[in-house]
């Protein structure tokens, strides 16, 4: 945990000088008749995250905050595995939201996380599978008219709109 | 006397049986899409507002108020039961909202946002009727150095009374801020913090992103790891008895609910400020004026009361200028605006004397939507609990699906999707360290206004920062805000003279 906590100041040190150097593309100095420059705004609240970064590894140094005293394991092997695990099938959602789309990606990531990760029965992964794009799909795409992604299966849907409109 | 005879009038087309129906219809309709992650009052208006044109004018708006009403009450319910504020007007109602759930008590986090919304609502409403023409004057003198001024008491209070670590406080305060800079400068237009020249970043990054990432992803790989992927979320029953006890005992919020109430409604009739700065400031001085400041954010029931009657009473409140004026004073009223021209009628002080039936018809359905609102929204209350009773590996998914597609539906854009998903896994991984995260979500729903508010002041005062202070009203509530930013200060000096036994 005190490793982690003085990685954590460090990468959102760098990434306060980053956003310093991308705010500085656009003026950050008065600008007579227009005022403060574009750039000023985020720039000096990006001074303020850095500054914050140093007062947070000095806290490390000194041993002041409880995390920086901590001898504890930031992650261990399992919550690392449940973390990876959680994260890789989030992101394997939305990809498939590009290539099969919405209602392609629901069912797979239900059936991966009900049945392999839940251990829950067939009849109620096949339950959720199959009810969770319809209802989505009537609450989102008929009753409020939002469309969500469809990939590949966008011809598909052509006679289901027809029926409806 | 000419008031209330207007207002009978009022009563009596509120209860003709078409608008009865449009308002059960509409609270009803409210309620559900306030209650969806990523979906709040101004969605649900949008949406709805072509369907207005089968009934008259005074239908239609009587129905749309009746959605607006429905989706203020609506909000707390996802932020109470999944911990994903439902539009950012209950971003504030999460904070306590989420941490009794978690303590097994959602059913009175659920009853106290209710009757918080419904004591809100009818504060709202019955100062809208008495001091519609002279409030809203008074909002109108309220110039950018007063609304400047206003955000950074609200920031102000997460630093002075958060007890979370000061420097990781305030980091979080200035990461939303610069987030909330993402996008087209407000002044010049031109790209600002466009990382790789990615298209997505020029729409700006979107609250609900940031909201959804943390709130959501985060919260949920939070609960993950703690429950090893394998625990109830957590424990609640609910019986009318029950409900009645809650009800009872929310006697003792009273004052917190009022205090919530008028804030609230004063920020609401701000244009330009609407219901969350209302509900967040409502927050912050409940939390200010508290005798017991450390238990917010645990789980504190006048942490839920606040935010929910303010953000009920500012949702009446910035009704004010969009019907006296013809000023929306939030995004909601904006489109209710818009539905009036479309409608045939012009918005402004003539319309209470061209269109009385209209005007005051609308004024009588509010009452009747509050009332309606409250009771639809207790009968739910039971569906709501049993959603907490599902194992967690139904519910993760499900929620997992919920942010996704909440996340895509604001801007219909995938972009925001993968925004929302990085957010999540930082915010956990940033969670871990006790950083908190609700200032951030704060910055970045106040950013947007700050950031105007104090380019013009200093336009206004040739650079100089002595506007904040000159002016009665903006130099009060800044030195309010600057004892707040310094109480951190004098707490090691306390401790040293005074120390505890």
């Amino acid at each position: 945990m005190r490793m982690a906590e003085l990685v954590m100041s460090i990468f959102m040190g760098a990434f306060s000088l980053y956003l310093m150097w991308k705010s500085a593309e656009l003026p950050i100095g008065w600008i007579p008749g227009e005022g403060p420059g574009g750039g000023a705004w985020p720039f000096w609240l990006a001074a303020g995250m850095l500054v914050c970064c140093f007062a947070i590894a000095y806290r490390w140094a000194k041993r002041i905050t409880p995390e920086s005293r901590s001898e504890e394991v930031y992650m261990d092997s399992r919550a690392l595995k449940l973390f990876l695990l959680n994260v890789g099938a989030l992101t394997a959602l939305i990809g498939l939201f590009h290539i099969t789309g919405a209602y392609g990606a629901i069912p797979l990531f239900l059936i991966f996380y009900l049945r392999f990760m839940g251990g829950h029965s067939w009849l109620l992964t096949g339950t959720f599978a199959f009810v969770t794009p319809i209802a989505t799909f009537l609450f989102f795409e008929i009753a409020l008219q939002k469309t969500l992604p469809k990939g590949f299966t966008d011809p598909w849907f052509e006679p289901i709109f027809d029926f409806f409109y | 006397m000419d008031i209330l005879s207007l207002l009978f009038n009022g009563f009596a087309i509120a209860f003709e049986p078409l608008n009865l129906a449009l308002i059960i219809l509409g609270c009803t309709v409210g309620l559900f899409i306030g209650a969806m992650p990523g979906l709040g009052s101004v969605n649900g208006v949008a949406i709805l507002l072509p369907m207005t044109f089968l009934v008259p004018p005074t239908g239609a708006i009587i129905f749309l108020g009746a959605i607006y009403y429905g989706a203020m009450y609506g909000g707390a319910i996802s932020s109470i039961m999944l911990g994903i504020p439902g539009a950012s007007t209950a971003v504030a109602t999460t904070f306590d909202g989420r941490p009794m759930a978690l303590q097994g008590k959602a059913d009175k986090a659920l009853v106290a946002a209710a009757a918080a919304s419904f004591v809100g609502g009818s504060v709202g409403v019955v100062l809208f009727t008495l001091f519609a023409p002279p409030l809203a004057e008074v909002a109108l003198t309220f110039g950018s150095p007063e609304i400047f001024a206003l955000m950074l008491l609200a920031f102000a209070t997460f630093i002075g009374l958060g007890g979370d670590d000061i420097p990781k406080t305030m980091f979080s305060i200035f990461i939303g801020l610069v987030f909330g800079a993402v996008g087209l400068d407000i002044i010049s237009g031109e790209p600002r913090l466009i990382f790789g020249d990615i298209p997505g970043f020029f729409h700006g990054i979107n609250f609900l992103v940031l909201a959804i990432g943390i709130y959501g992803i985060a919260e949920m790989l939070w609960t993950i790891e703690i429950s090893k992927g394998n625990a109830m979320i957590s424990q609640a029953t609910i019986s009318v008895k029950r409900i009645w006890d809650n009800l009872v005992e929310l006697t003792r919020t009273w004052k917190t609910m009022l205090m919530g109430s008028f804030l609230g409604y004063f920020v609401g009739i701000l244009p330009a400020a609407g219901a969350t700065p209302g509900s967040l400031m409502a927050y912050g001085f409940a939390k200010a004026t508290s005798s017991e400041p450390e238990t917010y954010g645990k789980g504190n029931i006048n942490g839920v009361v606040a935010p929910e009657s303010a953000n009920n009473a500012a949702s009446t409140g910035a009704m004010l200028p969009m019907l006296t004026l013809g000023i929306p004073g939030s995004p909601t009223t904006a489109i209710l605006l818009g539905g009036m021209v479309i409608w045939g009628l012009e918005p402004g002080p003539l319309v209470f004397t061209d269109h009385p039936d209209f005007v005051w018809g609308f004024i009588a359905s509010l009452y009747v939507a509050n009332l309606f609102a409250l009771l639809i929204n207790i009968a739910f209350i039971p569906a709501f609990i049993w959603v907490l009773k599902m194992p967690f590996t139904i519910l993760a998914p499900v929620i997992f699906i919920l942010c996704v597609v909440g996340g895509f539906v604001p801007t219909m854009d995938m972009h925001d999707v993968w925004l929302m998903l990085v957010f999540g896994v930082v915010g956990y991984l940033m969670r871990k360290l006790d950083y908190p995260m609700a200032p951030a979500v704060l910055a970045i729903v106040l950013g947007p206004l700050a950031e105007p508010a104090l380019r013009q002041s200093l336009l206004i005062s040739g650079g100089s920062f002595s506007i904040f202070f000159n002016r009665p009203v903006a130099g009060s509530i800044m030195v309010i805000a600057l004892i707040l930013l310094a109480m951190p200060t004098f707490k090691p000096l306390k401790n040293r003279f005074f120390p505890k036994h």
